[in-house]
């Protein structure tokens, strides 16, 4: 397994959140990890730009070839982006989940939440317990 | 007789080595009292030939008559080819494709399936089949309100009656319910009706093709207004009559559904039928059903799986786009090799020699007295409706006593809000000579 | 080894095998006197090109399909141990009854004088299905299993609805080790599905139900034997718990074939089963169908019923009842998959009343040997089943590196359908396996000395089981692409180079 990127937050849904550069907007997608468990991304269903979602809602679905998740929205906020890259080639999201393998690009409403997400540390031993 | 195939020995090995001494023992997680004492009341066992002996009598007891009745199930020949094959029991005695690689006959098969449903209907996909045209028709109305996340759906009063009853009753288990478009005096959707009943929450519409009465609805205008209305159009075609006239796909369909019994399959009472459902690229994700797709094995090969199977409840279980696994592989097997006996001119030859028949018979009709068509003046294809003076279901027992099956009564059917009256459906099989008897049993 | 003729044998399409002007049969032509068809039709309705079918001759159709069926794995070739599935040997007399021009040749819509003997086969496939069901109605129309579920939790909804309740049931519970069909129905139906845990016998937690339990649910659905093969031994607590919370019990009847004769879900407490006569009587699965899924219910549950109902008129004739005001509708065109259960009739009536007790227990003895014979070999983390058991590759998997993937595809290259792999998902690295009453005793030695090889391989030689099938038509199909970039059509040379 590739290094878990220092810097990130975590989810325990195997989530990550990352800054997007522009203030109080963050890019999400799910980790290394989670795309191994999940084998070839065959189609990543995705919001609009404009929707809201709070904490833990369901903002778009992955699909492998035998398996489908739910994503979770690590974050409140609204979306300002989505990485139409994904529509064309999912597999993006194995070969670099941290990179352009990105999900959504949200625009923070309580930056009180990022308290509650995990480092990479702790990220780190949460997959080696599993 | 039984099909177990163990000696005493085998018996008395196999007891020994689990060992256990009598197979009841292996029924211990059973609790006692549910335990069956004596046997069930059903007849003894019979010999093959005795049960040969027996279907024979009670098939005997159905009477073969000369079929004017359509209303979805069409009496055409089938070539003697088709049933060879699907006798193959390399085919019939396969299950579900879960292991590609030895189901390549049958992935093949449903490749091949689809392209030709396609090609009829003119949509971009097609499925593997579903169980008959009307639950194909529900599913259809089901996944326009996964797909446009809407709550009505409505359908054309002039659509089967069974289609409608089954798309409602799916429909009631979701809280919902199928609503009705009147047609005009010319049997044909009004858009101008349809229009004033679509609204924002409208799902979409079903309209068959060629209608109930076998008028042929005019699909385009009707496209337009349940497009503006951010609706999905929904047709129920009849497969034959598509081989002739512009296809749904052309005129506006989103989704196209039809029964494919008329190819390769057996009226056989109404089932075992295969119904076809065909869809726009853009809704492929939201289809029901098993779907194949061409892919590569390890060294570059073509090959075909089951693809898009997240669908499916297997995997996505609550959240599946329908709950179908089953489906009606075979006569799907029987339609394609029926398609492909024909070929293109040879459906075409039958679909224009059913039209044929149908417009001779109408013709003849024009100067039988106490027969009127039900709607003179629009176009049909190789069905239509005629009122009947007298009562219908007594002419359809005078066609009893001659030998004929003279279409199917309308007044089965209390939701038509039809006259009295007849649905008479012809195809290639109907020679001159049995049109002018029906016509003799119509003039009483 | 038994490999598969045609290894990496592509054939072309039909499509591919097309030549203008050629054709495959002559079929009828119209002997009336005729007009141009646009006298007939009005031109605009009429389409330009014809579809864009194969112009194949007889003889090189009959090979085209020949040769692919040569690529199919079959019963009549080999085990097919698909657990849940009961892939047990069609009777090929079946095949001819169905075929007998007056069940094969009856149009749905003909007067019921003329259709009297296949109303009477109805009638009387009904009552046995009754009486091997403990059940006292049952409606043949579900067309497969999963429409015969459908019609079970529709029989729910409208019972609860006209006690008032319809509103309040929006709850269906199933245990997690669950066909998906269970879920995937309710929610169709527009339910709450709802998963509850298994214990640690694989079977229903009594405590976790208990807990579930209140007003608001509509029924349990309970497959049994369970998923895993296990007869659920407190089913009589569990329908006096659903029933005392005024739930509905439903059984999935895809296990049947180890009950029949012995036991009856209705003395069981069951108020609705489904029947698969596809699996339990005989009826070949066609290459994924068509299957026929009758429901047996109990009196309280029979006004809901779907439309028409087959009867026995008293001066003995048979008829369809349409009037039955309290039914929920309809969910097939006509009556059901009618060809299917003449076959599944003609084989009931051979097996007798006997012969149907004598099949269940031997589908238990088959698997029970065929367990003993494997049980060193694999996991077996909740024990023998009854007809099926649920093995498990984790630990070859972990000494190997062997997936249970791995090893379905190896089977293949033994000549064997592999088993129903990965489910139920309660089990990892799954091998659900069911041998059915029609094998012998030796091709069950056969089959266990082949898991026994792919074990000794995984070990000594992993990269063969990795790598297989090696003996098939084709090698292992990249999914990952067929799902990524679609291909559910031929393309026709003319639209691709536009």
């Amino acid at each position: 397994m590739s290094g878990i990127p220092e810097g990130f937050q975590y989810t325990e849904e195997h989530e990550y959140v990352r800054e997007a550069g522009a203030e109080g907007e963050f890019l999400i997608g799910i980790t290394d990890y989670a795309q191994g468990e999940l084998g070839d991304v065959v189609f990543v269903e995705l919001p609009s730009p404009g929707d809201a979602f709070e904490k833990m809602e369901v903002f778009g679905t992955i699909e492998a070839v035998k398996a489908v998740s739910d994503l979770y929205s690590p974050i409140s906020g609204e979306i300002v982006a989505v990485n139409e890259t994904l529509d064309e080639d999912p597999a993006l999201v194995n070969s670099d989940p941290y990179g352009e393998g990105w999900m959504i690009r949200i625009r923070l409403t309580d930056p009180s939440e990022l308290d509650d997400l995990l480092t990479a540390e702790a990220y780190a031993s949460l997959i080696d317990e599993s | 007789m039984s099909f177990i195939p163990h000696s005493e020995a085998d018996r008395r090995e196999m007891l020994d080595r689990i060992g256990v001494s009598d197979v009841r023992d292996l029924y211990d997680d059973v609790p006692e009292e549910l335990i069956l004492e004596g046997d069930l009341g059903i007849p003894e066992a019979l010999s093959e030939w005795e049960a040969v002996r027996e279907l024979n009598r009670l098939a005997g007891e159905n009477r073969s008559l000369v079929c004017f009745a359509g209303a979805g199930q069409y009496d055409h020949h089938v070539p003697a080819a088709v049933d060879h094959l699907i006798r193959r029991s390399e085919f019939y005695t396969a299950y579900t494709p879960y292991q590609p690689e030895v189901s390549q006959g049958t992935l093949q098969v449903i490749y091949e399936f689809q392209t030709m449903v396609c090609e009829l209907t003119g949509m971009d996909v097609a499925n593997a089949s579903m169980y008959d045209g009307p639950s194909a028709a529900a599913e259809a109305a089901v996944m326009s309100r996964a797909v446009t996340r809407r709550g009505r759906v409505l359908a054309a009063r002039t659509v089967h009656p069974h289609y409608r009853k089954v798309t409602d009753t799916y429909l009631r288990g979701l809280g919902g319910k199928l609503e009705l478009v009147p047609a005009g005096p010319d049997g044909l959707v009004d858009p101008e009706a349809l229009s004033a009943a679509l609204d924002g929450d409208t799902a979409c519409f079903l309209v068959q093709y060629p209608n109930f009465f076998g008028c042929i609805e005019e699909l385009e205008p009707i496209a337009e207004v349940v497009h503006e209305a951010g609706a999905l159009l929904v047709v129920a075609a009849d497969p034959v009559a598509l081989v002739l006239l512009r296809s749904p796909g052309e005129l506006g369909a989103d989704i196209v559904v039809a029964e494919g019994q008329p190819f390769g399959n057996a009226p056989s009472f109404g089932g075992p039928v295969v119904g076809l459902f065909a869809a726009r690229q853009k809704l492929v994700r939201k289809m029901p059903g098993r779907i194949v797709g061409a892919t590569v094995d390890t060294e570059d090969r073509r090959g075909y799986v089951l693809t898009l199977q997240t669908r499916e409840q297997q995997i996505r279980r609550a959240k599946a786009t329908s709950n179908i696994c089953t489906n009606q592989g075979l006569n799907a097997l029987a339609a394609t090799i029926h398609l492909s006996l024909l070929g293109r001119e040879g459906l075409r030859e039958v679909a224009e020699s059913s039209v044929q028949n149908a417009h001779y018979a109408w013709r003849r009709l024009q100067d039988v007295d106490g027969v009127t068509p039900l709607f003179p003046d629009t176009p049909f294809a190789r069905e239509f409706a005629i009122a009947t003076r007298e009562n219908s279901r007594s002419i359809l027992e005078r066609g009893f006593e001659a030998g004929i099956l003279a279409g199917v009564s309308l007044s089965r059917f209390a939701s038509l809000e039809a006259p009295d009256g007849l649905l008479l459906a012809f195809t290639e099989k109907r020679s001159r000579e049995e049109i002018d008897r029906l016509v003799d049993v119509l003039a009483g | 080894m038994a490999g598969f003729p045609l290894k990496g044998e592509t054939t072309p399409t039909i499509f591919e095998k097309s030549e203008p002007g050629r054709r495959g049969t002559q079929m009828t032509r119209s002997d009336v006197d005729t007009r141009p068809l646009d006298e007939l039709v009005p031109a605009r309705h009429l389409r330009a090109e014809p579809p864009r079918l194969p112009e194949v001759p007889e003889s090189e159709v009959v090979r085209h399909y020949t040769e692919l069926s040569l690529k199919n794995h079959h019963v009549d070739r080999a085990l097919y141990p698909l657990g849940s599935c009961t892939m047990k040997y069609n009777p090929k007399v079946n095949e001819d009854t169905c075929r007998l021009e007056g069940f094969a040749g009856l149009h749905p819509f003909t007067p019921q004088a003329s259709a009297q003997g296949a109303l009477q086969l109805m009638y009387e496939l009904a009552e046995m299905l009754k009486e091997i069901a403990g059940m006292d109605e049952v409606t043949l129309q579900p067309a497969a299993g999963a429409q015969g579920e459908m019609t079970g939790v529709l029989l729910m909804r409208a019972y609860h609805i006209a006690n008032g309740e319809g509103d309040k049931r929006r709850r269906i519970l199933f245990p997690d080790s669950a066909h998906g069909t269970n879920p995937a129905t309710a929610a169709m139906a527009g339910f709450d599905a709802e998963e509850i845990p298994s214990n640690a016998s694989g079977c229903v937690d009594l405590e976790a139900l208990r807990d579930n339990l209140d007003d608001t649910v509509a029924g349990l659905m309970l497959t049994n034997p369970n998923t895993l093969g296990v007869f659920e031994s407190d089913i009589l607590e569990i329908s006096r718990l659903v029933h005392e919370a005024g739930g509905l019990m439903y059984m999935d009847g895809a296990n049947l074939n180890a009950l029949m004769g012995v036991t009856r879900p209705g003395d069981m407490g069951y108020d609705i089963v489904h029947f698969n006569l596809h699996k339990t009587f005989s009826t070949p699965h066609g290459g994924g169908g068509p299957g026929s899924g009758p429901v047996g219910v109990k009196e309280h549950l029979a006004p809901y019923l779907p439309v028409p109902k087959v009867v026995r008129r008293e001066d003995g004739s048979y008829g369809l009842d349409w009037d039955r005001p309290e039914s929920f509708g309809k969910l097939h065109g006509f009556y059901g998959n009618f060809g299917v259960m003449v076959r599944a009739y003609t084989y009931m009536r051979m097996l007798g009343r006997r012969g149907i007790r004598e099949t269940a227990e031997a589908s238990v003895l088959n698997n029970a040997y065929l367990t003993a014979l494997l049980k060193d070999d694999f996991d077996l983390p909740y024990g023998r089943g009854m007809h099926e058991s649920v093995f498990s590759g984790t630990s070859l998997k972990k000494r190997t590196d062997i997936k249970t993937m791995d090893v379905a595809k190896r089977l293949l290259d033994y000549g064997f359908h592999a088993p129903t792999v990965y489910f139920p998902l309660n089990v990892p690295e799954a091998l659900m396996t069911e041998p059915t009453e029609t094998e012998t005793k030796q091709e069950l030695e056969r089959y266990a000395a082949a898991m026994q090889s792919i074990v000794r391989e995984a070990e000594t030689d992993p990269e063969l089981v990795a790598t297989a099938p090696h003996t098939t038509p084709v090698s292992r199909l990249d999914e990952g692409r067929a799902a990524r970039q679609l291909d559910l059509k031929w393309s026709f040379p003319e639209d691709t180079d536009a």
